[in-house]
């Protein structure tokens, strides 16, 4: 006898009380588990099926939203693995499939800010690799309270030090992301990690256990009481002020050096033919990835719990099926490869055990020293609870909407048009961000073409055909709070236009939807707005969703944050040399403005920035007008005809003249139409626009291409000089404009350099 | 010509050295960490990452790989070695170079486009370039400022062992900006900053790492 609570004993007592409560578990929730089992859950199924329908992992209130991902997803030739999968697989061509996904680690970042970032790079890559793709680049979008608030200071240099020290140490580099502050974030900080990897069509891999008989391998590190509970406690709750400690056990820590073993081996592994099925394993380990492998393949898998290495000996079942022990993976490989499974693992040095095989029972049974401590049927678990819950669009957002920014003062002439530029490239969330991204690893691998601070990474996937891939995530939380609809759909097309911006053809669209407590009606209207903005809108490009992540539960106390769905397209390059940055280029080039602009103010960054304003209606999306912009990109950089491209959007016009200058280290000189107002002008962050800068020569063509395209244009400069001078307005000196733009986050955060 | 680029477990710039390598117009040949063998190679890299995750200390565990008791003797009698980041890190800590590379005066890892002299044009891995040369090269360490005694920074200095420096701000507080050191005889290089990141204008500042990989190709045939 061990002292487990067995099944033989659960039957024996069913009166026993539990602490379902205490796992996140509602009554309701208790009841249909002991139904689907005919008596009391023994401590390990407890513990599984916690951790299983927590909100984390079994999506119950958010699922019956993103159906319309898959019903309302436009036709599209590219996808070879859509929702459902670790992560969705596009085609690129030549042979070259692509597979991405963003996913979040709010909360352990807000908890423990280095190390939670830090998993949080390590587990969605980890989902790329079990796709069968060799991962090849993250990014990460970033969200924090206040830039000079005293939590801020703690928060953020550990989550940057956090992904710095995981992804670096992993040798994939950071391409882009996000930076944005906001007071709604004090307390939840949002950190949204990305990965993309790579691999041949035929190497793509399945997370099903199947063909009875063939064994269960667990491999990478070993299982320790890392973040036990961490996927229904600490993932689902929200941070209130009472009872902290009990909801905050320990964050998991990572060890990125495993990782980056774990990674070549797999690869190895999959190059092999060795391995029949896999899943990565991330919140609730061992309950997850047994019960969705069995759940997707056979049916039926017997495990021995007491094979689990451990690095605490004195875990039981329900900590070993909870622990989220990161760098884990779990394969099912047939019985005559098992041996040749095992000699790669010992090649990379990476510990693997056989826990376990595939049974056509319909059953996962688990045993712990010869007593049956676990006997389920999967698709219990792995299914998980489906709630309709209750929303409705608040009251307060018709106020909200009232508040137009159109009452605000505005400048009135040349030297306030100055100030206002001057005072929103040094605001927080438009300053330059090197503090933070000098700390990453843009190099490693030899493929980056373009990085941040450009519209989009861009990396080279085959050195022999330029083949590349471009990708871009974008949110706004304002436009989210003043409208969760369109401000979804502004995401997804700023996200849709940065990658095109440098040449590249989207694809393809994965999400991170960050919202409050999904059981308050007016967040849930939130989300349910969202969701349907970015179906809608996936639609209107012709760009399917192939995958993503909700995090609820955003808030403190009642109050939630901003409606904040991050959206990351990816696009393909076919030749990466035509890559089309931001930077103006040394020589002339004439500047045009496409799209069209209105007096769109609502959310925007100057009324951020100037008044602390939030109200009105955001910028109106046009998604007809974006697929032809996009469409206008591309070809223009096919052809060679811009030396720049650099999508207007936060900021608008003004804060892209800006950073284009200071990326290319050139100025220029803007002549507004006459007539035209210069704040609006400037200022407005009216959507489906871009700046290009043409090359000397090439504007007939470009205008040509412009009219075919359908594109409205505006001639408004060239560049040249060396500051940002609009005529008759106001004029920056290079070094004035790279001096407010550059001192802002080292004054916060502190200095960089030694010396 | 045939270069070997040694894979450590935690080893990640092995790839893009290869890469610079037959860029530059030789063969790279794959060495593992746990092979006592070199393969008849003509020179070797040991390239940038965090070998055995930088657990301990930079460098201190990869120096009793079983590939090192082939190599450390092999570059005792003239073998070129040429050792980037992580590398330069495993040279020190194998007594192939003196000096220690410690953590950034700022505490914090560095990405960055640097500007380098080329100090000493008559190393084994530096003599495609002209002395005094200022290149531009990426540096991405956390660990990379330079330490040694003063007697030794003197010695190397008069003797012209500095083979890079760094041209612009000190990045991490390197000793005298030092980004590079050589052996007396000028065959093993040891450089914080990344040559093979800089083999191509697309990906990269600059092409001007290509002449490290081209330098120890001539010194091939002038031998």
């Amino acid at each position: 006898m061990t002292g487990a609570d067995t099944v033989a004993r659960a039957g024996a007592t069913p009166d026993q009380p539990q602490p379902f409560a205490e796992l996140g578990l509602t009554r309701d929730e208790y009841d249909t588990i002991t139904r689907a089992l005919g008596r009391r859950p023994t401590s390990a199924e407890l513990a599984l099926y916690s951790v299983m329908w927590s909100e984390h992992c079994s999506y119950k209130s958010s699922k019956v939203h993103l159906r319309q991902f898959a019903a309302k997803a436009p036709p599209s030739a590219a996808l070879l693995a859509g929702i459902g999968h670790n992560a969705g697989v596009v085609d690129i061509g030549q042979g070259y499939a692509v597979t991405f996904k963003i996913e979040s680690h709010n909360h352990p970042s807000y908890v423990e800010p280095h190390q939670g970032a830090a998993t949080g790079v390590g587990g969605i890559v980890r989902d790329i690799l079990a796709m069968g793709a060799r991962p090849v680049a993250v990014m990460d979008a970033l969200r924090f309270g206040p830039a000079d608030a005293p939590d801020t200071g703690r928060v953020l240099p550990g989550v940057v030090s956090g992904i710095s020290f995981y992804g670096n140490c992993l040798g994939l580099p950071n391409i882009g992301g996000e930076l944005d502050f906001d007071p709604s974030y004090a307390g939840n900080p949002l950190v949204n990690a990305l990965c993309v990897g790579v691999m041949r069509h035929d190497e793509l891999q399945v997370a099903a256990a199947t063909g009875p008989g063939n064994k269960v391998i667990l491999f990478g590190s070993t299982t320790g009481p890392d973040g036990v509970g961490g996927a229904s406690v600490l993932a689902s709750a929200t941070f209130g002020d009472a009872g902290e400690s009990a909801k905050r056990p320990s964050v998991q820590v990572g060890d990125p050096f495993t990782e980056k073993l774990l990674v070549e081996c797999c690869l190895e592994l999959f190059a092999g033919g060795l391995v029949t099925g896999i899943q990565d394993l991330g919140a609730a380990g061992v309950a997850c990835a047994t019960t969705e492998l069995a759940a997707a393949g056979t049916g039926g898998m017997r495990v021995r719990l007491d094979q689990v290495p451990l690095r605490d000996a004195s875990l039981g079942p329900p900590e070993i099926l909870m622990s989220e022990s990161q760098e884990r993976m779990m394969a099912v490989v047939e019985p005559g490869r098992v041996e040749e499974f095992l000699a790669v693992c010992a090649k990379w040095d990476v510990r693997a055990a056989v826990i376990g095989e595939v049974t056509d029972t319909g059953r996962l049974v688990m045993t712990w020293h010869g007593e049956t401590v676990v006997d389920i049927p999967p698709a219990s678990a792995a299914d998980g609870p489906v709630y309709q819950r209750p929303f409705a669009r608040p009251a307060a957002q018709d106020v909200l909407a009232a508040d137009d920014p159109a009452a605000l003062p505005r400048p009135a002439d040349g030297a306030g048009l100055r100030a206002d530029l001057l005072a929103l490239v040094g605001s927080p969330g438009l300053a330059d961000k090197s503090w933070v991204t000098d700390q990453y690893d843009r190099y490693v691998r030899g493929n980056t073409v373009l990085a941040m601070p450009e519209d989009a990474g861009l990396v080279r996937v085959d050195e022999a055909t330029e083949l590349g891939i471009a990708l871009a995530t974008d949110g706004n939380g304002r436009y989210g709070r003043l409208d969760p609809y369109q401000g979804t759909q502004l995401a997804l097309a700023e996200a849709y236009r940065n990658v095109a911006a440098t040449g590249a053809r989207p694809l393809a669209v994965t999400n991170c939807l960050n919202f409050g407590s999904p059981e308050d009606p007016a967040v849930m209207w939130q989300f349910a707005e969202a969701v349907r903005g970015l179906a809608d809108g996936c639609a209107a490009l012709g760009v399917p969703v192939t995958g993503g992540n909700v995090s609820f539960y955003n808030q403190t106390g009642t109050t939630a944050i901003h409606p904040t769905p991050v959206v990351g397209v990816l696009g393909v390059h076919d030749d990466v040399r035509r890559r089309v940055g931001v930077g103006f280029p040394a020589g002339p080039a004439s500047l045009i403005v496409l799209g069209r602009t209105g007096a769109e103010f609502g959310g925007s960054a100057w009324a951020h920035v100037r008044h602390g304003h939030l109200g009105g209606r955001p910028p109106v999306p046009d998604l007809e007008a974006e697929r032809r912009l996009a469409g206008l990109l591309v070809a223009a950089a096919a052809d060679g005809l811009l030396a720049a491209a650099h999508d207007l959007s936060d900021g608008g016009l003004a804060v892209a003249l800006a950073e284009s200058c200071l990326r290319g280290g050139v100025g220029c000189t803007v002549r507004l139409p006459p007539g035209d107002d210069p704040f609006t002008a400037l200022f407005s962050e009216s959507a489906g626009r871009c700046l290009v800068a043409v090359r000397p020569g090439a504007e007939a063509d470009f205008g040509r291409l412009r009219d075919e395209h359908g594109v409205p244009g505006q001639a408004i400069g060239i560049v040249g000089g060396d500051s940002l001078a609009v005529d008759g307005w106001f004029t920056i000196p290079l070094a004035e404009l790279a001096a407010a733009h550059t001192r802002t986050l080292p004054a916060l955060f502190g200095p960089v350099l030694s010396d | 010509m045939r270069i070997g680029v040694v894979t450590f477990p935690g080893s990640l710039d092995d790839r893009d050295a290869a890469r610079a390598v037959r860029l530059a117009g030789a063969e790279p040949v794959s060495l593992w960490h746990g092979d006592r063998d070199l393969r008849g190679v003509d020179a070797v890299i040991l390239p940038g990452g965090f070998s055995y995750g930088d657990y301990l200390r930079c460098g201190a565990i990869a120096r009793f790989a079983p590939v090192m008791s082939e190599l450390v003797p092999a570059a005792r009698s003239g073998l070129p070695v040429l050792g980037i980041c992580n590398g330069f890190q495993i040279l020190c800590e194998a007594h192939l170079l003196p000096g220690a590379l410690t953590r950034n005066a700022g505490l914090k890892f560095v990405t960055r486009d640097v500007p380098l002299r080329v100090e000493n044009a008559r190393t084994a891995w530096t003599r495609a370039y002209a002395g005094g040369e200022q290149i531009v090269v990426p540096l991405k360490s956390g660990e990379g400022a330079y330490a040694a005694d003063p007697a030794t920074l003197a010695g190397l200095e008069a003797s012209g062992r500095v083979v890079i420096r760094y041209a612009g701000d000190n990045p991490n507080g390197s000793a005298g900006a030092i980004a590079g050191v050589s052996n007396a005889e000028g065959t093993v290089v040891g450089l914080m900053p990344h040559p093979e990141h800089a083999v191509d204008p697309l990906t990269g500042p600059s092409a001007d790492g290509l002449g490290f990989f081209a330098s120890v190709i001539a010194s091939a045939v002038a031998a």
